[in-house]
């Protein structure tokens, strides 16, 4: 009985929880469903509308930014480009350094890889202004390139994956090596495909780091075309419910992949040693 | 020159280990040579330089008339087994065992025929789908060995691939090892720390203390001849009886007998050695043996006592013999199969 009582008690706070967090972004959504004089007057919205298709379609392709030279379709696609190129650049390079600190042998590798851990500590925003004049004496500044590679060095990533290989016994090296492998293949034929579900893992992971940034795609984008979804968020101009609907579909693709890929996450987070 | 030839090995390791001192060592075409040793003794290290695994810090190895020392573990053509077997755990049997033949750049179909045969020989072929993990120890062991042999290397070089198997299986997979290599005939060199492992399958044996190799030869002349106290005491099982004794003219005497007319002119401060299998009860003989305990293991018996010294002292007798706890024996050493060693260097001196 007590077990009963103790079990419907932590439900129950799961539940307030829950609600909590989802109540809100329900609303957004329903009241994303009216017409904007409807939530004007009355306030967010419980129950869903029937302005979906209408207001939704009229989101995607509205010409927004102070030049109109932008759609919400765009800045989607720029986000994906960016969080796509982010999480692919920053899980291969993080892949081929920590192939360096653990197999080659470099002096003072540990050393190394501390000075790489870090940088973890130095949040991007610290770093910003000179991270800026690099790409801007590079002629990077609105273009895809400077948008992405900047923030593609991830030591979180190098982190994961040096811990991972130091537990691949050497034994598998060495027999490896004796079946005739030379570094490039242990690499290939070994690593990757053992390292598998943690890659699967760090790409949804910096893909949602590089859906996210704001603060870095502000500065280094002057044009609108390049726009990205989260700055569209701060920049988007237009009706409560057009932002609202904007809202909702930012949430979209980092979800979308989560959910897609969540075996992998887990399974790569957790369970792989 | 023979097939391998280690010619004044040395190893240090960098911080300073003395793994492998100035060894010297010839293995011929076809042999399977076995290193055996306490643990630490360097028997791996030995096993690894010849793989190109460990660097050589002096001497020169040759295989097959060409010098190796540079030359990259890929290019060497050995292969290896190792004690946790080291099967590749994402790639299925087959998978595993052709990796090396795809790397020297095989076709297809040569390889498959060459994986296939080599199943059928180690009687894997009802797992050549599965992955590593879903094998028992057993079977894994097989698939070790299936990737050295389908490469068809110049040698096989085994780092104690047995130890990590029950009673019974290891037994079954020695068996199964000796036949396999004299069936394919590679040179092999088989490393393990178990003397009767390296007495059953030796052609010849390397005793190896202290990263030196003790002494050199086939299993029965180190267990008939053993050079020094340690390769006495390590090779036969149960162990050798070790007695202080000393010699003057040519009689030794130990504690409550003496040896007259000993075939050494050495004198001084001595170890006698006595195999518990080189003793025979008759009346009045030298050794009285007081009994503590008798193990029957059905053909033999061994008892264990004490001498009037308190010394341990071990006899093994044929298993019809009844022995009681508590009695009286008295031992004689058959045909004077007695072993003699300097107690200083350890030298055998009869
Ligand atoms: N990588 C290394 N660095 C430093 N010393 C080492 C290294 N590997 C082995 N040694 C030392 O070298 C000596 C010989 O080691 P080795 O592994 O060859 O012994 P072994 O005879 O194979 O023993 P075991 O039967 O336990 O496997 C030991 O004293 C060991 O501590
Ligand atoms: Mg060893």
């Amino acid at each position: 009985m007590t077990r009963f009582i103790t079990s419907s008690f932590s439900h129950l706070i799961l539940l307030i929880g829950i609600l909590i967090m989802v109540v809100p972004v329900w609303m957004i959504f329903a009241s994303s469903t009216h017409t904007s004089s409807m939530i004007n007057m009355n306030g967010l919205q419980m129950f869903l509308g029937d302005s979906f298709y209408e207001n939704y379609l009229r989101v995607l392709l509205y010409q927004g930014g102070f030049f109109k030279e932008i759609t919400a379709l765009k800045m989607f696609f720029n986000s994906f480009i960016m969080a796509t190129g982010v999480a692919i650049l920053s899980v291969v390079t993080s892949l081929m350094a920590a192939y360096a600190l653990v197999y080659y042998r470099i002096k003072y590798a540990t050393l190394l890889f501390w000075i790489i851990f870090i940088t973890i500590l130095v949040p991007l925003e610290l770093r910003i202004f000179p991270t800026y004049s690099v790409m801007a004496e590079l002629n990077l500044v609105n273009s895809y390139f400077g948008l992405i590679v900047p923030i593609s060095a991830s030591a979180i990533a190098t982190l994961f994956f040096r811990q991972f290989y130091k537990t691949v016994p050497d034994e598998l090296l060495e027999s490896a090596k004796l079946d005739g492998a030379n570094t490039w293949r242990f690499f290939v034929d070994f690593l990757i495909p053992l390292s598998k579900t943690m890659i699967v893992a760090m790409l949804i992971f910096m893909f949602v780091f590089g859906y996210n940034q704001y603060l870095w795609p502000l500065l280094v984008t002057t044009s609108e075309q390049y726009w990205t979804v989260v700055m569209g968020l701060k920049m988007m101009s237009g009706s409560i419910v057009h932002r609202f609907a904007f809202v909702m579909m930012s949430m979209v693709p980092p979800i979308l992949i989560i959910i897609v890929l969540q075996k992998y996450f887990i399974k790569g987070v957790f369970q792989d040693k | 020159m023979s097939f391998l030839d280690l010619k004044n090995v040395t190893k240090i390791y960098p911080n300073g280990t003395k793994a492998v001192h100035e060894t010297s060592l010839s293995v011929d075409e076809g042999e399977f040579m076995v290193f055996v040793g306490p643990s630490g003794c360097g028997k791996s290290t030995l096993l690894r330089m010849v793989a190109g695994l460990e660097d050589i810090t002096e001497g020169d190895i040759n295989l097959d008339g060409k010098l190796i020392n540079e030359v990259d573990p890929s290019e060497r053509d050995v292969a290896m087994v190792f004690q946790n077997y080291a099967l590749y755990p994402h790639m299925n049997v087959y998978n595993n065992l052709a990796y090396g033949l795809k790397n020297r750049g095989i076709d297809k179909e040569t390889i498959e025929q060459k994986v296939n045969d080599a199943a059928k020989l180690l009687q894997i072929s009802d797992y050549l789908q599965r992955k590593p993990s879903m094998l028992s120890g057993g079977q894994r062991q097989r698939v070790a060995m299936g990737r050295a042999i389908v490469r068809n290397p110049k040698i096989f070089l085994f780092d104690e691939p047995l130890s990590n198997l029950d009673a019974k299986l290891r037994i079954q997979m020695r068996l199964e090892i000796k036949k396999l290599q004299q069936k394919v005939g590679v040179t092999s060199i088989f490393v393990t720390h178990d003397q009767v492992e390296a007495m059953t399958l030796a052609d010849r044996l390397a005793v190896i203390n202290n990263g030196i190799i003790e002494q050199l030869g086939t299993p029965i002349e180190i267990y008939d001849n053993p050079k020094s106290l340690f390769v006495a005491g390590f090779i036969g099982s149960p162990q050798m009886n070790f007695l202080d004794g000393n010699i003057k003219n040519k009689t030794l005497s130990a504690e409550g007998f003496e040896i007259k007319d000993i075939d050494s002119d050495f004198e001084g401060e001595v170890k006698l050695g006595i195999r518990p299998e080189h003793l025979s009860q008759r009346e009045n003989s030298l050794i009285n043996l007081k009994v503590d305990l008798v193990e029957q293991l059905g053909s033999d018996n061994l008892v264990y006592g004490q001498l009037k010294d308190k010394k341990d002292f071990c006899y093994r007798c044929p298993g019809n013999l009844t022995i009681e706890k508590g009695a009286d024996l008295s031992l004689n050493i058959e045909n004077n199969k007695y072993y003699i060693f300097d107690k200083s260097t350890g030298k055998r001196v009869n």
